[in-house]
């Protein structure tokens, strides 16, 4: 590693607002307590998904602002991407509000992307305070990827269920909240897997790879981590990440686990879990800045992926390359538990699947 | 050439870590809902005949599969039909309903991109390479015939 791809930050962003939202089924799984906004359906009283997905989106933004108790014409510069063709959820979302715009597409990995962007944004002093958005909507991405909704096909068992769900944050050099230390920026790796079902497997190596780059270049091992967090590598993914890691030495222990595998419930019937930008975004911006506030998780290492793919190049028979983007998240001892119990709930995980690491 | 190596075994490894569809019990779902369905067009054509006893077999037949189609499709329009699907697989899909439920479908989901470029184009998607295969094999199956 000659080039350091991890950029340690000085002035330490934080994040002080953050909202999620997300469909009836999601609403339902492992996470439920924690969300912001559970909608009561789909289409969220659009009349297309497209629709009912921007919706989303601009409902997210919104609400992280608010929660961050900001007005609107304190955000510079709003980072934002999403799954669709042109990512036009962000952008026809972006053109609501009265600020600076950059589109980003890392697939299911936008939210990293986005927050280690306007963190580095932040670091370097340009701006001081930056929304960063991402959704996804299992309807939508259904159309563009797979088949129509109402095609009576059966779905393999490496198959994950897209989330239906947006989250955003604001990031800002003043204020209250979790602070953002580090970010690895993850190279594009594509080990060959060709099967458009199997999202995990074409992911997997792009997260060694990041995760072997991020202990490398920070010095740090697993053990210095509250969690381990993965995006949307699902059951299977999540299994090869482990067994990947143990190849090159490294043993992920009960502080790892992936969002989609922990996203539904085992009765719901997701087979390898959620997928999604909305799937990290969602958790990161519901369970895991819940936990990071009130200082129960110290640490975490959030590392969504994301399968670069397209149907067009699956078709040509290309492989899925996939891309993982980490970032360093740590609760601000000081004000840690004094603020924002704004969800008090303390359901704990009844599915085997979930294995957050106890607090000493 | 390394790269290639690592990812053939790569691509092993992750073929062995899938698991595994039980085939039996999906073979049993596929094969009774498949009879259900076809003793159902069955059934139908024997009313038609006994309702109506001078019509000729033959456009009984056609009116049998007229209704077998109009049902799935509906059963695809009020969100039955795909659940039906993904318990039987082969079994709902293989039959003429099937073919139904798969032009049915990409209409519905297109409908909002309008008629024309939602639905007229979309509505082929999945059945159109259906309707090419058929009529190349006819054409094939045609030529051979001339011949003997």
């Amino acid at each position: 590693m000659k080039k350091n791809q991890t950029v340690k930050f000085k002035n330490k962003p934080r994040i002080i607002g953050s909202y999620s939202i997300v469909g009836p089924k999601e609403g339902k799984g492992n996470f439920a307590s924690y969300f912001n906004y559970v909608m009561k359906d789909d289409s969220f009283g659009e009349d297309s998904y497209e629709k009912a997905e921007k919706k989303m989106f601009e409902h997210a933004i919104v609400g992280a602002i608010e929660d961050a108790k900001i007005k609107p014409a304190d955000v510079n510069i709003l980072l934002a991407g999403d799954l669709l063709n042109q990512i036009i959820s962000s952008s026809y979302s972006a053109r609501n509000f009265n600020f600076a715009y950059l589109g980003l597409f890392g697939a299911c990995s936008t939210m990293a992307e986005s927050l280690a962007v306007g963190a580095s944004l932040i670091d370097g002093g340009q701006f001081d305070t930056i929304v960063c958005a991402t959704g996804s909507h299992f309807s939508t991405a259904e159309r563009q990827f797979r088949f129509p909704l109402e095609l009576g096909n059966q779905r393999p068992p490496t198959s994950q269920w897209t989330v239906t769900g947006a989250g955003a944050c604001v990031l800002s050099n003043k204020g209250k909240g979790p602070r953002i230390t580090m970010a690895t920026f993850g190279k594009v790796i594509d080990w060959g897997i060709k099967d458009v079902n199997d999202m995990g497997a074409a992911m997997a190596p792009a997260a060694m790879d990041t995760m072997l780059t991020h202990f490398c270049d920070t010095k740090t091992t697993p053990d210095d981590y509250d969690l381990i967090v993965t995006g949307d590598l699902g059951k299977l993914g999540s299994e090869i990440l482990i067994d990947l890691m143990e190849d090159n030495g490294i043993k992920l222990g009960l502080n790892y686990n992936d969002c989609g595998q922990m996203y539904f419930t085992r009765n719901q019937g997701m087979l390898s879990g959620g997928s999604g930008c909305g799937c990290s975004a969602t958790v990161l911006n519901s369970y895991l800045i819940n936990k990071l506030r009130k200082g129960e998780l110290k640490r975490v290492l959030f590392m969504p992926t994301g399968a670069l793919m397209s149907t067009t190049a699956t078709q040509q028979g290309e492989s899925i390359p996939g891309i993982c983007h980490a970032i360093v998240i740590e609760c601000d001892e000081e004000d840690a538990g004094k603020m924002y119990e704004k969800v008090s709930t303390s359901k704990t995980f009844k599915t085997k699947n979930v294995n957050m690491k106890k607090e000493k | 050439m390394d790269e290639i190596k690592r990812n053939q075994a790569y691509n092993r490894y992750v073929k062995a870590k899938i698991p595994k569809t039980h085939a039996w019990p999906s073979l049993f779902n596929s094969f009774w809902v498949g009879g259900v369905i076809c003793c159902l067009g069955q059934g139908i054509n024997d009313l038609i005949l006994l309702w109506f006893p001078n019509m000729a077999e033959q456009n009984a037949w056609a009116y049998t599969l007229i209704v077998l189609i109009f049902l799935a499709s509906f059963l695809t329009g009020i969100g039955i039909y795909d659940k039906i699907g993904k318990f039987a697989g082969g079994g709902s899909i293989v039959p003429i309903t099937g073919f139904s439920n798969s032009i049915t479908s990409p209409a519905i989901e297109f409908k909002h991109e309008g008629i024309i470029y939602g639905i007229f184009v979309k509505m082929f998607s999945i059945a159109g390479p259906v309707i090419v295969t058929g009529v190349i094999s006819s054409f094939i199956v045609g030529i051979i015939y001339l011949f003997i």
